[in-house]
């Protein structure tokens, strides 16, 4: 199963595995991440599930989808490899992902 | 060890255990839910999952061994009959008496029922729950007749879902326009004609009197002497706050639990979040309906989720005052819709956009100048401005809100 790494804002780490065709956001809502709100349950809503991924995997993970952009210009402190991880669908690719979480999801 | 009852399973519940654990709980932490399933996402019954993109798995909260994995347990399928505040125990409906240190009400509401003749026939179904959409799912086919009474969002987004399945809908509303209660004219116009140009038809002005059938539904009869045929009917007219438990062992309940901003009940070890709760919110005006005092009861995910935080922080010992601006989301075919703030008490519409032509626009609600609230559709962008405009207190000239010309954005400076 892939393993996804995030690494929160005060820089606890957490390493887990998240099922394939699952996504980066329930990854982070499975087990308990805080950094990670997830208001609308993954419906690209909320723009509470605003993640960084790390520059060296940015081209595996891809570019966001239209409303997800704008949703992004939006989100707090949006950085060039922002994406809403609700977005992001785990395949094996994407085993050994690395994702950094805002300070704020608001 | 010291114990947390949380009594529901619904999404406070789902955000209350883990923050518990988060904030340092190291006692035992029981979930009793009176469904059989552990917490999942109500939104999507009426959209995603009732459409057929979403499996039941998919809605899940989380998985059960997420909650396993920081020693959360569960008793579903179990209703508590009694609280003995007074000895800080609750009693099951199987008699069995369960003792607690704190206590944590998310018993949410229940779907408001249509006291109407032939409402008990087979094929009339409420929506609240997993298993009330699991029931409709087995009388669905296409060019079935579907008769939905009720046009708010439950019943608008259950309109949407079923008529892209290629069943007949009809949505029949009581008040003169849909969304009666949440939005304003052009928001309910709006809304009435894209669900003409999708096919279903929009009867306002329309009461039930009753619903014919013998063992099955047959039809829906109007006051008005119209009739509809119905193989199925979908009741979606409101909801009713589950407060007998609480009121019943003597707490105060008004329109709700009635909770502080550290949502304690007015007993001192008993909380309540989500659904259930009449709580106070310093952030929003004097307006809210028929109050004086900034109370109110929300039916609102992210309320849910961000109260039962605060519960949290309160059982901790530590203090996380609630005060959010409310917002909410409904998906209808492809129109996002997104709201940022209640518009109760507006003396004022704007309109961004063209909500007469088009399926993209902002209706900006505003008292005394003021902006409340925004109903945004599929213009994501005015609603995360919109919130932050709440949030941060900012006010917009009216003339910049309505002209599309400047990026949104900008009102932030």
């Amino acid at each position: 199963m892939p393993m996804i790494h995030y690494i929160e804002a005060d820089g606890a780490e957490y390493e887990v595995d998240v099922a394939v065709g699952s996504t980066v956001m329930q990854g982070a809502v499975d087990n308990m991440i805080d950094g990670i709100l997830a208001e609308c349950g993954g419906s690209c809503s909320c723009a509470t599930c605003h993640c960084y991924v790390d520059k060296a995997w940015f081209s595996k993970v891809g570019e966001a989808g239209s409303t997800e952009k704008t949703m992004l210009e939006m989100a707090m402190d949006p950085q060039p490899t922002s994406r809403l991880s609700c977005q992001i669908e785990v395949t094996e690719e994407l085993d050994g992902l690395v994702v950094r979480l805002p300070e704020s999801q608001y | 060890m010291q114990k947390v009852i949380i009594i529901g399973a619904g999404h406070a519940a789902a955000q209350l255990a883990p923050s518990l654990r988060k904030q340092g709980w190291e006692g035992e932490i029981l979930i009793i839910g009176e469904e059989a399933y552990i917490p999942y996402q109500r939104p999507p019954l009426s959209k995603a999952f009732m459409a057929g993109d979403k499996t039941e798995a998919e809605i899940l909260i989380r998985p059960l061994l997420a909650y396993k994995q920081h020693d959360i347990n569960f008793m579903l399928n179990e209703k508590v009959a009694k609280l003995n505040p007074v000895n800080n125990t609750l009693t099951l409906s199987n008699g069995k008496e369960l003792s607690y240190d704190q206590l944590a009400l998310c018993t949410g509401a229940r779907a408001r029922k249509i006291p109407l003749p032939g409402s008990e026939l087979a094929g009339v179904f409420y929506l609240r729950t997993l298993d009330d959409v699991k029931a409709i799912q087995q009388r669905l086919d296409a060019g079935a007749n579907a008769v939905i009474v009720g046009g708010g969002y439950i019943g608008l987004e259950t309109a949407a879902a079923l008529n892209k399945m290629g069943v007949n809908v009809t949505v029949l509303e009581v008040q003169d326009r849909v969304l009666a209660r949440v939005t304003a004219p052009e928001v309910s116009e709006f809304y009435q004609r894209v669900h003409t140009e999708e096919g279903v038809d929009i009867q306002t002005n329309t009461a039930v009197s009753h619903i014919e059938g013998d063992v099955q539904v047959k039809a829906v009869s109007c006051k008005n002497g119209e009739r509809f045929d119905a193989d199925l009917v979908i009741v979606g007219i409101g909801v009713v706050p589950n407060v007998e438990l609480a009121e019943e062992a003597g707490l105060a309940v008004d329109n709700g639990i009635v909770v502080d901003e550290f949502a304690r009940t007015s007993v001192s070890n008993i909380f309540a979040a989500g659904d259930c709760t009449n709580h106070p919110n310093a952030l929003l005006s004097g307006s809210l309906r028929n109050q004086s005092n900034n109370r109110l009861r929300l039916e609102s995910v992210p309320n849910a989720m961000e109260q039962a935080k605060t519960v949290a922080a309160s059982i901790c010992g530590q203090s996380l005052p609630y005060a959010s601006y409310p917002w909410f989301w409904s998906d209808q075919y492809d129109l996002k819709l997104q709201i940022a703030g209640l518009s109760q008490g507006f003396d004022q519409v704007l309109i961004r956009g063209d909500h007469k032509h088009s399926r993209s626009f902002v209706a900006w609600y505003l008292k005394g100048g003021r902006l409340l609230a925004a109903d945004c559709i599929n213009r994501p962008k005015e609603f995360l401005v919109a919130k932050q405009l709440l949030s941060r207190g900012i006010t917009v000239d009216p003339i910049k809100l309505v002209d599309e010309s400047i990026d949104p954005k900008t009102f932030l400076q």
